[in-house]
């Protein structure tokens, strides 16, 4: 397939448009902002690594010789912190969402695009009080900040810690502004809702919750830093106070947050598996509420997080009944996913081998917060590896497995460049079973009792936390490769045409790389998931190596 | 259709992006309303925990304070809006006048706050050592009140900052006004500052004061 | 690698329905997953591309039915695991009539116990088996969290509040006690042992602990220390509320709301009085908050509960308070906040 007549004068990709260091510090490009994100995002997930790394090294042994009690509270809690608020919540969003969503719905850029870019330099403010805190000697409260330790008790440096995070958290509901305003307003003619990308719905029902969720953390926050401040009895028990209502509040915001991680994912996987199983996507209209659904029904269940709290056993009851609730839509969409692959004509690139991944994980990780919805089982195990084990398996299971599908999906359209096809699959192979030997035996030592946030443990949970050091050992491995040859790929990688996968979606239309403005000819708008052609291109699958 | 000069990227029709404006920032409203019903929810609870000590403490507030200043964002509320009829009725000077009302009375209104503060600490109602009220309830009450007005008077500075940047633009260039949404934006952005004032009102003023 | 935990003991009562609980959640877990396993490997395998297998669009009334079909299979199974294994469980614990009722005090970062008769241990629990056990916990400072894995209980130790753990031991052994909500530097540190005995051997061992004062006397000292009395002495002439026969009675607050007395009312009113004063009485009563610490409230609390005749008893004959004691239904809720 030839590329479309070029124009006389062929006109500057993005990436060439303008190439001052000003140019990029200033664009309001979504594709430049993304590519900003991006490299943001990819830094702090190396600091909460790191911090993680040393963790892991530290259970090797059951006691704790390799850091002090102190740092080790600092670590996971950097590594809480870090990876939840400047990695996981903006990873998709802010980079493909950004890059894309216009691209799909074939507009030349988001509805604000002077907010887009308030919106990463939020995020840079948001990474300088965390990097701050770092410097100030760390925090020790864990990434929940549960009153009174974090207001009375810690000195660790819990306002400059907390404010990184209120300002982070004004950085995504900007970005929630943007999209929610961009798909009402900017679609292109004929694209109506229901001929939208899943991945635009995703960002939509992502980025309603990132509206919604995240103001009342930032007002929590803000009352935890009055009272550390003007020493308020806000949460302070002995003058009154109730530290049940911080977690309330708390984890008001912070469940509808652990949906911000995930439905990004699923909107990536949509995409990737009716891309490579050349299907049309089973049950469109189901997988669009179930999106919703799960954003809708997640601000209702955040009480399963306090089952042992101490708040009344009714409440137990009820949180419990709506978590089971929450479940069925995200059943729904496994079990779309799958029959997806029903007559298909399946290709194991390497996007699609993350998206199985990714399938595969969320399920487990997904079943396993129904024990923890069963509260008889969640009062054992509450506050140890099993519910570790449970968000590591979405978190990086699903979700990091996903971020990787989208990376390789539409590397080709950000860079122009193809990956090499067998060492992406070889990564992403290694990835799986790194991970798997990381997280699995958290699961098995925290039904026998090994509580979370310990720097030393009985002897008996060494053999199940040396194994798990070991995966995470082979999973940062793992990481670093396609950091490598994605790298490479850019100089020598071969170059891509507009369409290297055969793909439906607008963004398929412009050129890879594409220019300023996004398309050169407007795009057609038509069926997202018209992919009955039986046979994808031959020439494409095999050699793409 | 010569380009208006408040025409952005990526927006080819005025229209549209106007609309998109104030999408936009209703959409912001909302957040912000999840904003202060994180403080209303704290302020219920404790309230529910204690009401008696409640009302004996906003009973403390200085009713005249309050009154006055629910009168002043009320009336910026009307100039506000009026400023925006005036100007799509073409009446930009009249409308850049009531602009320029809202904005003195915005400021007016963190002056009144800033009187009241004071005498509110003359009074020792900040909760701490020299706290005036004994007991949990009322300091909890006082510690809500510092928290949920600090918060509406920064909300109240930040749209007197974008009307202002509103009145610098629209002296010379009229237009401003009924151009590309910004004008509407800062209006519904004001007339929130207003609704939240109205419902803090009752929860710290009028508390304590209406049975005997 | 000393000996790995392979499997964990079931030690108490309700230990056994956690495990029928967690392994039928898995079986029905695991069975959805090998299916959905199934599936994507048989369509992996027999749609890959290139092979000759049927292709081309199912008929959309097919979808459809499927589609509604496992959403209601889905939400059955869910509804039918939350009937099955959530209904009944959470209902507030009940004081059994012959309960062994131990005060248990966390403070960063150790645990201390005091048994009724006045022998108390500093990370330890000394336990008879096959015996009810009610521990009343509070904190000194921050949220910690008693677990003791074989026992699959667990439950969160607040501050200024007394929590309920009800359970009975069935094994005889040394268990694990760890400190499960994080409070802190020493967290993992702040562990601890279960002695679960036979009866006889608890029975001998509370003999062999040295007898401070048992909670209800030291009550009574704290009582005249405070100047409790100089008001709520009977002959005294403040006009103050009789305290004997309060506990578990409902009493009537000046802005009307009626409350039961019980050990959490009890707590406010001595360490927070302003908060809400007793109908008829002026409030003349000085907060106790920061004077009284949470030790001595438990104190006050037990002495304020022998007065209104209930033997604050343990469960053995061996005790010198009579048996044949009967005691007012107290329904304890921890929430019940003046
Ligand atoms: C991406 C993040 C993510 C996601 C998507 C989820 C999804 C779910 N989570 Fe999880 N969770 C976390 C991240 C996440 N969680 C984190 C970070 C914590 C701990 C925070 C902390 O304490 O630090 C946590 C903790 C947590 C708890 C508290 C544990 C404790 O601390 O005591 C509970 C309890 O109910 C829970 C439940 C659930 C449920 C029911 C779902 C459901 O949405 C899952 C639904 C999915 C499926 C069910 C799989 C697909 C379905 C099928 C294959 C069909 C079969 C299904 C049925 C029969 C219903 N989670
Ligand atoms: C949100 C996203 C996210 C992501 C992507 C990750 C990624 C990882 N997480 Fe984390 N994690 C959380 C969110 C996340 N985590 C949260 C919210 C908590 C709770 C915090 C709290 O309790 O407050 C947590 C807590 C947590 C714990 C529990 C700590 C404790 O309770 O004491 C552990 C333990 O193994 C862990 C492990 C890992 C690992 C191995 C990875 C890996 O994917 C990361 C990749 C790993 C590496 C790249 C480094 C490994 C390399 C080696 C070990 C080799 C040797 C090292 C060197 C030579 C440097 N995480
Ligand atoms: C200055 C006199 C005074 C002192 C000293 C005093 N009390 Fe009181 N107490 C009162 C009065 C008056 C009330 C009823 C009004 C109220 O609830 O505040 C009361 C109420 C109570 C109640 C609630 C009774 C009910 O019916 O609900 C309890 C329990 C109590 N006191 C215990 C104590 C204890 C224990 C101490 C010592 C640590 C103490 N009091 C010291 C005067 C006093
Ligand atoms: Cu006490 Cu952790
Ligand atoms: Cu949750």
């Amino acid at each position: 397939m030839t590329d479309a007549a070029l124009p006389a004068r062929p006109v500057p990709d993005y990436l060439h448009h303008g190439h001052t260091i000003w140019s990029w510090l200033s664009t309001t490009d979504h594709k430049r902002i993304g590519i900003l994100f991006a490299v943001s995002i990819t830094l702090f997930f190396t600091i909460g690594a790191v911090a993680i790394a040393v963790v892991r090294l530290e259970l090797l042994t059951p006691a704790g010789d390799l850091v002090s009690d102190d740092t080790y509270n600092k670590l996971f809690t950097l590594h809480g912190i870090v990876m939840v608020w400047f990695f996981l919540v903006p990873s998709i969003p802010v980079t493909f969402g950004n890059f894309l969503l216009p691209l799909m719905i074939g507009a030349k850029d988001l509805a604000f695009p002077r907010i887009n870019l308030l919106s990463w330099y939020l995020y840079l403010g948001g990474a300088a009080f965390t990097v701050a805190t770092i410097i100030a000697g760390g925090v020790d409260t864990g990434w929940t900040f549960y009153t009174p330790y974090s207001t009375m008790f810690s000195n660790g440096a819990v306002l400059t810690a907390v404010a990184g995070v209120i300002v982070v958290g004004f950085s995504s509901v900007m970005t929630g502004v943007n999209f929610i305003a961009t798909t009402h307003m900017l679609r292109a003619p004929g694209m109506t809702w229901f001929r939208l990308p899943l991945f635009v719905w995703a960002m939509y029902a992502t980025s309603l919750v990132m509206v919604l969720a995240t103001p009342v953390l930032a007002m929590t926050l803000l009352l935890i830093m009055a009272e550390r401040w003007f020493e308020l009895p806000i949460f302070d028990p002995s003058r009154g106070g109730d530290p049940l209502l911080f977690q309330h509040l708390f984890w008001f915001y912070s469940h509808p947050a652990v949906y911000i991680m995930v439905l990004p994912a699923m909107g990536v996987a949509s995409e990737i598996i009716a891309c490579f199983a050349r299907r049309r996507l089973f049950g469109y209209a189901f997988m669009v509420y179930a999106l919703i659904g799960i954003a809708v029904i997640g601000f209702f269940v955040w009480g399963h997080h306090m089952f042992v709290s101490g708040q009344s056993p009714y409440a137990n009851v009820v949180f419990s009944f709506l978590s089971f609730m929450v479940a069925v839509p995200s059943a729904i969409k496994v079990f779309n996913w799958t029959a997806t692959l029903y007559r298909g004509s399946i290709v194991f690139t390497a996007p699609m081998l993350y998206a199985f991944s990714f399938l595969g994980l969320f399920t487990i990780g997904g079943l396993t917060g129904l024990f923890l919805a069963t509260v008889p089982i969640d009062i054992h195990v509450t506050d140890t590896y099993f519910v570790v084990a449970h968000f590591h398996y979405i978190m990086v299971g699903a979700s990091v497995s996903a971020f990787f599908g989208g990376l390789h999906f539409w590397w080709p359209k950000i860079t122009g460049r193809l990956y090499p096809e067998l060492w992406a699959r070889f990564a992403a192979v290694l990835m799986f079973f790194g991970f798997n030997l990381t997280f699995f035996p958290q699961f098995v030592m925290g039904y026998l009792g090994m509580p979370r946030r310990y720097h030393v443990y009985p002897p008996e949970f060494q053999v199940y936390h040396v194994l798990s050091t070991g995966g995470a050992a082979l999973l940062g491995g793992a990481y670093l490769m396609p950091l490598a040859y994605l790298v490479w790929s850019l100089f020598y990688g071969r170059r891509a045409g507009a369409n290297p996968w055969e793909a439906q979606g607008l963004e398929w239309q412009a050129p890879s790389p594409p220019p300023h403005d996004n398309f050169l000819t407007p795009p057609r708008v038509g069926d997202p998931y018209d992919y009955h052609p039986p046979e994808g291109p031959a020439a494409l699958m095999d050699d793409a190596a | 259709m010569t380009a208006s000069p408040f025409l952005r990227p990526p927006w080819d029709n005025l229209n549209r992006q106007h609309q998109a404006v104030s999408l936009g920032m209703w959409i912001f409203l909302v957040s912000e309303i999840l904003l202060f019903a994180g403080l209303f929810a704290g302020y219920g609870v404790y309230r529910h925990l204690y009401p008696a000590s409640f009302a004996k403490a906003s009973a403390q507030t200085d009713i005249v304070f309050g009154t006055v200043n629910t009168a002043i964002l009320m009336t910026s509320s009307l100039s506000i809006a009026l400023a925006g009829g005036l100007a799509r009725a073409r009446l930009p000077r009249l409308a850049w006048y009531c602009l320029l009302a809202t904005l003195v009375l915005g400021a007016a209104f963190l002056v009144v706050k800033g009187f009241e503060y004071r005498e509110d600490i003359d009074k020792h109602l900040f909760p701490g050592p020299q706290f005036a009220l004994g007991g949990t309830g009322p300091a909890l009450f006082f510690s809500f009140y510092w928290i949920m007005t600090g918060v509406h008077a920064a909300h109240v500075s930040g749209g007197l900052a974008a009307i202002a940047r509103l009145l610098i633009a629209s002296r010379n260039e009229p237009a401003w006004l009924s151009g590309g949404g910004s004008e509407e934006a800062t209006a519904l952005y004001w007339h929130l500052v207003d609704v939240i004032w109205i419902v803090l009102y009752p929860l710290l003023y009028l508390n304590g004061r209406t049975h005997g | 690698m000393t000996g790995m935990r392979l499997s964990l003991p079931e030690a108490s009562g309700n230990a056994r329905l956690v495990d029928t609980a967690f392994f039928t959640v898995f079986g029905i877990a695991a069975v959805i997953f090998v299916a959905l396993f199934i599936l994507l490997v048989v369509f992996s395998i027999r749609y890959r591309r290139g092979t000759r297998a049927r292709r081309g669009p199912l008929p959309s009334l097919l979808r459809r039915e499927i589609e509604i079909g496992w959403t209601t299979a889905t939400t059955f199974v869910a509804i039918f695991i939350f009937w099955w294994f959530v209904g009944g469980f959470t209902l507030p614990p009940r004081a059994a009539p012959n309960q062994l009722e131990i005060h248990v005090v966390a403070k960063q970062w150790m645990w201390k116990a005091e048994h009724p008769d006045g022998a108390r241990e500093i990370d330890a629990l000394h336990l008879p088996v096959n015996t009810p056990i009610r521990l009343v916990m509070t904190s000194e400072d921050v949220i910690h969290s008693f677990f003791v894995p074989a026992f699959r209980l667990k439950q969160d130790v607040l501050p200024a509040r007394s929590e309920v753990l009800a359970f009975t031991p069935t094994r005889i052994g040394d268990f694990h006690l760890f400190c499960a909500e994080f409070c802190g530097t020493q967290h993992s540190r702040m562990t601890g042992d279960i002695v679960v005995m036979t009866q006889p051997d608890y029975a001998g061992w509370v003999r062999r602990q040295p007898h401070g004062d048992n909670l209800v006397r030291q009550g009574e000292a704290l009582f005249a220390k405070f100047g409790c009395g100089a008001c709520h002495a009977p002959e005294s002439q403040v006009h103050a509320p009789k305290l004997a026969g309060l506990y578990g009675t409902r009493v009537t607050l000046a802005d009307g709301r009626r409350l039961t007395a019980d050990d959490a009312y009890l707590r406010n009113a001595i360490l927070h009085p302003r908060d809400g004063t007793v109908a008829g009485y002026a409030p003349i009563m000085p907060d106790y908050a920061g004077v009284a610490g949470p030790a001595d409230i438990d104190a006050l609390i037990a002495y304020l509960k022998s007065q209104s005749g209930l033997k604050s008893q343990s469960g053995l004959k061996s005790q010198s308070s009579p048996k044949s004691q009967s005691s007012p239904k107290s329904q304890s809720s921890p929430q019940a906040d003046r």
